[in-house]
């Protein structure tokens, strides 16, 4: 009995410390896909931290490679066939993006797709880099294609493409693919209070 | 629901499920049976039809898109009964042996030489990436080759 009470007592101790850890560095708790299973992971709370958790996602990273093939699936591989980036990053000119991507994911064949489905260019490879690099070649016009912080908000809240990362339909085994850690309202809005605050990246 | 498109040059009005893949709406309600189903996701490339004159692969395109579309199978490439210049290449050069794939492989072709008419070899590497168990890949390359020349003459 003495025995029994003691294993209670630890158990709610361990419980009401986990609590208390999860209040005092205000974490947040995403859902998640992993290996097919919902999970759920913590993020912090700070803007940078919740935009950079999404960024920095196989939904996003995959289409911004280091090099001139897509990557492709939950472990990034290169994409399959041979496929390679072409002269606009859609593709090469008798093979291009649209030959098998479509502007909607086809849950039948398991293809991904989304409207004006492409390749980020070349000076937008995020693929290795850390988050201070990326937010810094995010917002330098000469490498983000000419745009002021209110274009990258926009490209960042309302391009399709982008959006599609919460909606990337399922894998040909028909498998959900894994969604960013961070829900699509609290990046929106962790995005825009990011840039509003003067789009600041912290040292790290 | 409701679509429309013309096929090899025949305007088709259908009733079903916008999400059917097209190919099933070719082969099974418009009897068209040179188009073949390989993998069915996209992978392959024996399901490759022209939509608009460019490759799409069929068993990935919702029928839906189709709507008020030009769409091109293996049955429609040639015109007025003369051999489309891959077809005769392809038929010169026996490329085919089991011959499933072959229809797809010759839509990807005709796609390609509409864009890049003096294909290299390395054109032809990048852009024809279908896949063919019988390994006809070397007559295949002769005959892209031989295609390009015949389309040339034609211009």
């Amino acid at each position: 009995m003495m025995k029994h009470t003691i294993v209670g007592f630890v158990i709610i101790a361990i419980i009401l410390s986990l609590s208390f850890s999860l209040e005092s560095t205000n974490n947040i708790g995403q859902k998640t896909y992993q290996d097919g299973d919902e999970i759920e992971v913590m993020i912090g709370d700070d803007p940078f931290d919740k935009m950079m958790a999404v960024l920095l996602h196989k939904r996003c990273v995959n289409c911004h490679p280091g090099g001139d093939i897509p990557l492709q699936g939950e472990d990034s591989h290169l994409h399959n066939f041979d496929i390679e980036r072409g002269p606009d990053d859609h593709g090469l000119a008798g093979y291009t993006c649209e030959t098998c991507h479509s502007s909607e994911n086809n849950d039948f064949s398991g293809v991904p797709g989304a409207p004006h489905w492409a390749l980020a260019p070349r000076s937008m490879a995020w693929e290795g880099k850390t988050r201070v690099e990326i937010a810094s070649q995010m917002m330098d016009p000469n490498r983000n294609g000419g745009r002021t912080p209110k274009e990258i908000e926009e490209h960042l809240t309302e391009h399709e493409l982008v959006l599609w990362a919460w909606n990337p339909g399922v894998d040909a085994e028909g498998t959900p693919r894994e969604v960013p850690p961070v829900s699509k309202e609290e990046f929106i809005e962790a995005v825009k209070e990011w840039i509003e605050a003067g789009a600041i990246i912290p040292a790290e | 629901m409701k679509i429309s498109f013309s096929i090899n040059g025949k305007s088709q009005v259908l009733e079903l499920d916008g999400n059917t893949p097209l190919l099933w709406a070719i082969r099974d309600v418009l009897d068209l049976k040179g188009t073949k189903f390989g993998c069915g996701k996209a992978a392959c490339g024996a399901c490759t039809i022209h939509v608009d004159g460019k490759a799409v692969r069929s068993c990935s395109f919702p029928v839906k898109m189709a709507d008020g579309k030009e769409i091109t199978t293996i049955e429609g490439l040639s015109k007025d009964g003369d051999l489309h210049p891959v077809q005769q290449a392809w038929k010169d050069e026996i490329v085919p042996q089991c011959g499933y794939c072959q229809p797809g492989f010759i839509m990807a072709t005709a796609a390609m030489l509409n864009e890049i008419p003096n294909p290299t070899d390395e054109d032809i590497d990048q852009n024809i990436i279908n896949i063919c168990r019988c390994g006809t890949y070397y007559r295949m390359r002769k005959a892209i080759h031989k295609a390009a020349k015949l389309q040339n003459l034609q211009k």
